[in-house]
Formats: C-alpha cells, structure tokens, sequence
C-alpha cells in the first residue's frame, strides 16, 4: 500500500507517509518473523532501519520544505529541472 | 653522361614552373623562348645521353639511373628511376627534337594572345609529363606520366576556354582517355600480384626467363591495349581526337600527332615481352582494330571540310597502322613510322596552323583555294610533307608504310589488302586537302550559300515591303476619293441650299435674308463652281485610285514571280571549283561580310613559324634513311633497337622478290590515289560529290549514336547507378546512424526528470532484481 501510495501521490509530504508507512511495515515484518524463527537478528535490524529513517525524514522533510517555501501547493511533477 | 638522364624531363618541369610564377610578368615574347630554350636544353641532353648509350654495344644497352625511392610500402617497392634503354631514348629523341620545333613555332602562332605565359606553362608541363611517361622505369612512373598527358591535353585542348564548345572538347577529350586509364591501372594491379614488381628490368626477367601463365599475360594486355586504345585513338575511343582540334595548332601538332597519341604504341612496345606470353589471338586482335581504325577514319577524312579534322582522321587512320604492325609483331616498323609520322604529321599539322594563320582563322577548306601565290614555304613544305604521307618515294613516310605492309602481308593477306586500301585513301584525301589548299582558284571571297539564301531572303523581303506599301498606297487613294465623294456630295448639297434660298428668298420675309440679287447670283453660282470643281476632284481622285490599283497589281505580280524564282533557284554549291556563284540577281543584298572578305588577302607567316617547318620538311625527306630495307647493315634503327625487344621481332617470311612486288604496288596504289584526286578537285574531270557523302562527313553516325545513347539509355543507367550509390551503399550507413538516433529518442523517454517516474523505475527494477534472485535461488 506504501508503494502504490507513493507512485499515486502528488504531495511531497503525503508521499514522505508512504515512504514511513513502508519503512513501518518492513519493521513490523522482521520483529514477527523474528519470533516466529526465535532469531534475534530479527529485532536487531529494526534498530538499524529505525535509526536510518529518522535521520532520512530529518534530511528530506527540510529539502522539501526548503522548495515548498516558494510556491504553495506546487506536486511533485513540477520538480522536473533534473531531468534531461 | 648517362648519369644526367634526369635532365631531360627536369629541364621542361623547370621552365613550367618558373613560367608559372612569372609567366604574366616575362610576358611576350621572353616567356616564349625561355619555353624554347628549356626543350632545346631537354634535347640537348637527350643527344648527349644516346651518343653515351649509343657507344655501348648490344649486351649492355640498358641501364637504370635511380633517383630515389618513391613508394616503400613493404613488398610493393616503386622508385623513380629512369630506364634508359634504345626505346626510350629514340621516343626522347623526337619528343624534344620536334616539342622544340613546335615551341619554336608557337612563339609567332600565339602571338597577340592573353594567355600566352599560361600556354608555354602548359606546353612545357606536357612535355615534363610525356617524358617520364617515356623513361619511367616502372609501370606507375609510366602510368604518372600517362595521367599527366591526359591532364594536359585536356588544359591544353580547352586552353580557350571561354568559348563553351572548347571546354566540352577538353572534357570529352579527357574522360575518353580515363576509360582508357581504367584499363591501365588493372593492368598494373595484376601485373604486380603475377610479377611482384612494376620495375620493367624486374618484369622482364620473369617474362623472359620463365614464361607466365597464358590468360594472365592475355588479361594483362587486353587491360594495357585498352588504355592504349583510349590514349591513340583507336576504335571505339577515337571520337574525341577530332573534337581535340579546337585547341590551338601548335597543340594539335604536339599532342595529337607526334607525342601523346603515339604512348599507346609506345606502352605495347615496352611490354612486348609480355605480349610474346599471352594468347595468340591477341595479336592478331590488335592489328584488326588497327587496321579497321585506319581503313575507318581514311573513309572519314574524304569528305571533311575542315582542315585541321581532316589532319585529325588522318592521324587516328595512321595510328592505326602503327597498332597493325605492332600486332604482326612488327615492333621495329612501328616505332619506324611513329618517328616518321612525327616528322610529316606535325610538319602538316604546322602547316596548317600557318595557313590558318595567314587566312585569318578561317578554317574552312572550300574557301582556300589558290594560297600557293601568297604563301610559297608553307606550300611547298606542306607538299612534302604530302608526299611524305601518301607513300611516294624516296620520302620517309613511304618507307615506313611499306615495312608495314610487308609485315601485314606476312601475317595475312586480308589485313595487307585493307591496309592497301586505306593506303589509297589516305593519298587521296591527302591530295585532295593539298589541290583544295594550294592550287586552284582562290575562293575566299566567293559569296557563301548561307550569304547567298540570306541575300535571297532580303530581296523578297524588299519586295513584299513594296507590295504592302502600294497596298497602303491604295487604301489611301480610296479613302481620297471617299473624301473627295464627300466633299462633291456637300458642294452640290450647298448648290442646292443656295438655289433654294434663292427660291425662297422672293417668297421670306426678306429681313432676314440677303436680297441683293446679285448676292444671290454670285452665291449660286459660286454653288455651282463649288458643285464642279468637286466633281472634277472625285474624277481626279478616281483617276488616283485607278493608278495605285494598277500599281499594287504590278507590284504583286512582280513579288509572286520573285517568290517564284526565289524558290526554284539552284542552292549554290558549297565548293565552287569553277567559278563565283552567279549573284547577279541579289549582288545589292549580299551581307556586308563578303564586300569586306574581296580585299583580304593571306600573308605568308613570320620566320619563327616558317623554320620548323623547313627543318621539319627536310626531316621528313631523310627520315627514311633510318631503316632502309635493301641490307642488313642499312637497317639502323632494327639494329639499334634490339635490346628493347628481347627478340619478339617477327622474321620477316618472305622473299625479297616479294618485297620489291609489295613495294610497287604500294606505290602505285598511292599514285592511283594522287590521280583520282587531282582528276576530281585539279581537272574537274570526275564530280567530287561522289566522294563527298554526307554520311562520311559525319563519320558514319558514330558521334551521334553514342551521343543519343549516353542522353537516352546511358543516361538511364548512369541514373540507376547513381540510385544505388545513393539508397543502397550509403543508405545503409544512414539506416545504422537511425537505428541509434531512434534508440535514443525511446530511452530519453526516462529522463523527464518527474520524482515519480524515477520512483516506477525503481520499484521496477526492484521487482525485477527479487524475480532474478527468488528463481535464481530456487534453480
């Protein structure tokens, strides 16, 4: 759901919540599975995943408000000055 | 002396280019004589380098003088070097000897011309080219000379080059010899895989020691007598020597007689070794296009009105013969009539160009007539060298035919029978050009049938004008008398208006109207004379118009029977051997020209033009004394070029008795020739038409043909070619460049630089990386 979210979604921002949800999900994912074949590796990893997407909402949260500034209710699609 | 062979083709290279440079600056005459002096220099070293060579016996007649290697290129080896052998020397010989004489001649011919410094750059570029051609001691060197010939005819044909006809000539000139050259550059390609080596030294080694594969030698020298036929005018690639008479005299005289048609009887000789291995149809092919070449153009040059195109065939017919004798395998009598044909073709080519000179560039051969008066050395050089062409002896020319012939006799008796014929031909035409010149009634200011038909068409002109103008002349009288009716109809109308007034008068209020009888008798009675006088005016005005009906009657019948006349009268000849043309009848409407031509005289031609053909003159009568048949110690020039031949030289098969019988009737067809002319164009005995055919003043239609095909079915394929050139070959070059630019546009597709297209892109690939690893894994 994460994933069509993204493709579907114009708004940075809600764009950025399907990028948390799927993040979300993959932690949900190993902590079950780290039960379920009683490995601990499982709930280790959510700490890596958990701290990397903090510091990536961090980051991208302010490159994004950075461009929002300049205009209000602009999408993604009008961020097309990389393209070649 | 050997060792300073490179100077006799340096000298010409230097003049060309110093005349290059300063050719404007020098200008005339200096740029002339410094052209002059660097081939009499070139001849001088020549002489030097045969007295060295000629102090040499048999075994050791050959040498090679290298300057430096040209090509290294691993196995293919080419130097520039100089094979100074018998062959090549003697060519030298006469290439500078008579370059120098038509160097000479030029200086007075071109006088007054603006590219003067241009043409002597040329003329000495040609010669620099003709004589590497000659000593080149490899095929390419050869070939480089052969190519620059080419180069130089075509400046030097279309050296006028204002005047569009010229510049076609020198085009056409050009590309017939390129079809030649493609011969020549196969051939030395497959000379170099059978041989290993373009060096003529290294060649013949081979060719003599061992022989060589058959076909090989027979493929090689079908390719070489290809470009020989391009570059000597044989058939099929002769129809641009005639064309290649637009170029200036001088020019005709050194390349297209003496020097540059004669290297493809000089490149046959060379390789003869190579010709004694290849088939022996061979031979007898090249004497058959000889032999047909010569009898062909002889049938040409009979009816050509031209002086210098007669000269053209005639070259192409004596070329030919040299193509005859080198395919009965008679190198010796060939290169024996090339030196002698140097001599008398360039002593008439001159010659014309003298008479050209003196006539002020009229060409026309009917409109000679009778110059013997004006211009004795040219007449009386031009009869040698007639005599010389025609076979009379004791004059070189005959000489070296009858060697011909004996040898075509020896080969076949068919070739000899046609080769007796065009024999016969060439002293008739030959003949014919000399009576037609020379002798006879001088015909310039005739008035010409052109001049003549103008005349005629001026006169009804006149006439029909004064036809219309009495027309006009009649409307007018008619529309007199219509006014002088009028007027009539108007005086008795006044008539009766005075005499009614006069009636009325007595009745009216007489207030308002004269009643002085009086008045009014004068009145009516000036009515009346008025009445009168008009009617005499209509009378006078009839009379008028009865006058300029009569006339424009007249005028009509006297315009119809001109009309009449006009039409039935006889189209004047173009030769008129007799006597004028009767112009009695339209003598006041003959164009001015022909009141400007009766004062014209010719003028004999400076000394600078009137010493070559003296000295070519007397070269011409003793030229045969290089190779007289009447003992073998008399033969100078068989002797002399042995070494060259390595003794392919056919042996003569028959007896002497047999050579005097052939010698004979050589002569006496010659004499037959002589006869028939002068009894045609002399006594007037024998009506020259029918010799003249229209056909053969066309040359058989051979022009034209190819003309319409290349412009009909050659141009079409030339299209087609181009087509495929274009849509095939470079096509798929282009379709490759396509394909790539249509990939690119597909893939720039992806870099439209959206966040979420990126965004698909990636989850994509990431579904396409887990697919790859998940039945990867499960394999």
């Amino acid at each position: 759901m994460g994933a069509v979210g993204l493709l579907v979604r114009r708004n940075p921002l809600v764009m950025f919540m399907c990028v948390e949800l799927m993040l979300n999900a993959v932690n949900l994912t190993f902590v079950s599975l780290g039960d379920a074949l009683e490995d601990l590796g499982g709930q280790l990893s959510v700490f890596f995943v958990l701290v990397v997407a903090a510091a990536e909402v961090v980051v991208g949260l302010a490159i994004v408000v950075a461009i929002m500034r300049h205009r209000a209710g602009s999408t993604v699609d009008d961020f097309s000055a990389l393209g070649g | 002396m050997l060792d300073l062979v490179w100077l006799i083709p340096a000298l010409p290279l230097a003049g060309c280019l110093l005349l290059l440079f300063t050719g404007s600056r020098l200008g005339e005459p200096r740029a002339g004589w410094l052209a002059t002096f660097a081939m009499i220099g070139s001849f001088v070293a020549t002489i030097g380098v045969f007295c060295d060579l000629a102090t040499h016996d048999e075994h050791h007649r050959r040498s090679v003088v290298t300057l430096f290697t040209w090509i290294p290129a691993g196995d293919l080896s080419v130097d520039i070097g100089f094979l100074v052998d018998p062959l090549s020397i003697t060519m030298c010989l006469f290439i500078t000897g008579v370059g120098s004489l038509i160097h000479l001649y030029s200086i007075g011919y071109m006088h007054g011309d603006l590219g003067y410094g241009r043409f002597f750059a040329y003329l000495n570029l040609f010669a620099f080219a003709m004589l590497v051609l000659v000593l080149g001691d490899n095929l390419l060197l050869t070939f480089l000379g052969w190519e620059g010939v080419g180069a130089c005819s075509y400046l030097l044909i279309s050296f006028w080059f204002t005047d569009p006809a010229n510049a076609t000539a020198g085009k056409k000139a050009f590309v017939a010899n390129r079809i030649g050259d493609w011969g020549v550059i196969v051939a030395i390609c497959l000379t170099f895989f059978t041989f290993g080596s373009l060096s003529y030294t290294e060649i013949f080694d081979v060719a003599d020691g061992s022989r060589i594969a058959e076909s090989t030698a027979t493929f090689i020298v079908v390719m070489l007598f290809v470009g020989a036929a391009g570059k000597s005018a044989q058939f099929p690639l002769y129809l641009w020597l005639p064309d290649a008479m637009a170029g200036p005299t001088p020019v005709s005289a050194l390349i297209h007689a003496a020097t540059m048609v004669t290297s493809g009887v000089y490149l046959l000789t060379r390789v003869n070794p190579i010709i004694a291995d290849a088939a022996d149809w061979l031979p007898l092919l090249i004497s058959w296009v000889g032999v047909g070449t010569a009898f062909f153009a002889a049938t040409v040059a009979i009816a050509q009105t031209d002086i210098k195109k007669i000269l053209a065939y005639s070259t192409v017919s004596q070329l030919g013969y040299m193509f005859l004798a080198v395919g009965c395998g008679a190198y010796v009598p060939a290169i024996f009539h090339m030196v002698t044909h140097a001599f008398f073709k360039a002593l008439l080519f001159l010659g014309s160009g003298s008479v050209i000179h003196g006539m002020s560039g009229d060409q026309d051969v009917r409109y000679y007539g009778g110059l013997k008066r004006w211009m004795p050395v040219t007449s009386a050089t031009f009869i040698v060298g007639w005599l010389a062409i025609a076979g009379v002896p004791p004059f070189a020319g005959f000489w070296s035919k009858d060697e011909i012939l004996a040898f075509a006799w020896n080969e076949s008796p068919v070739l000899w029978a046609v080769a007796l014929v065009t024999a016969v031909l060439t002293a008739f035409y030959m003949t014919r050009q000399v009576v037609l010149v020379f002798f006879g009634r001088y015909r310039y200011a005739d008035p010409r049938p052109g001049e003549i038909a103008d005349a005629w068409e001026s006169r009804v002109t006149a006439s029909a004008i004064e036809l219309a103008e009495s027309g006009s002349a009649v409307d007018l009288a008619r529309s007199a008398l219509d006014t002088a009716r009028m007027s009539c109809a108007a005086a008795e109308k006044d008539q009766k208006d005075a005499v009614e007034v006069g009636r009325s008068a007595t009745a009216r209020d007489q207030d308002l109207i004269p009643t002085d009888p009086e008045e009014l008798a004068q009145a009516i009675l000036a009515a009346e004379d008025a009445v009168t006088s008009a009617a005499s005016g209509v009378a006078d005005a009839e009379a008028a118009l009865e006058e300029a009906e009569l006339i424009a009657d007249s005028a009509a019948t006297s315009h119809e029977a001109l009309v009449q006349e006009a039409k039935n009268r006889l189209e004047s000849p173009a030769l008129a051997l007799d006597g004028p043309p009767d112009v009695a009848a339209v003598e006041r409407y003959l164009p001015k020209n022909v009141a400007e031509r009766e004062g014209c005289l010719p003028h004999e031609s400076p000394w600078t033009m009137t010493v070559p053909l003296v000295l070519l003159a007397m070269l011409s009568t003793i030229g045969g004394a290089l190779q007289l048949p009447f003992a073998s110690s008399l033969k100078f020039l068989e002797h002399w070029l042995e070494p060259s031949l390595f003794g392919n030289e056919v042996h003569l098969g028959v007896s002497g008795g047999t050579l005097w019988v052939l010698a004979i009737v050589a002569v006496v067809g010659g004499l037959i020739g002589i006869t028939l002319a002068v009894a045609t164009y002399q006594r007037r005995r024998i009506n020259h038409r029918i010799f003249e055919q229209a056909i053969l003043a066309d040359a058989w239609g051979v022009d034209r043909a190819v003309t319409n095909f290349m412009g009909g079915p050659g141009r079409s394929g030339f299209l087609a070619t181009r087509l495929f050139d274009e849509r095939v070959i470079d096509g798929s070059i282009d379709k490759i460049g396509d394909l790539v630019r249509g990939i690119g546009t597909l893939l720039r597709r992806f870099h439209n630089g959206l966040v979420r297209t990126y965004a698909v892109g990636i989850g994509l690939g990431a579904a396409a990386l887990l697919l790859w690893f998940l039945t990867r894994a499960s394999w």
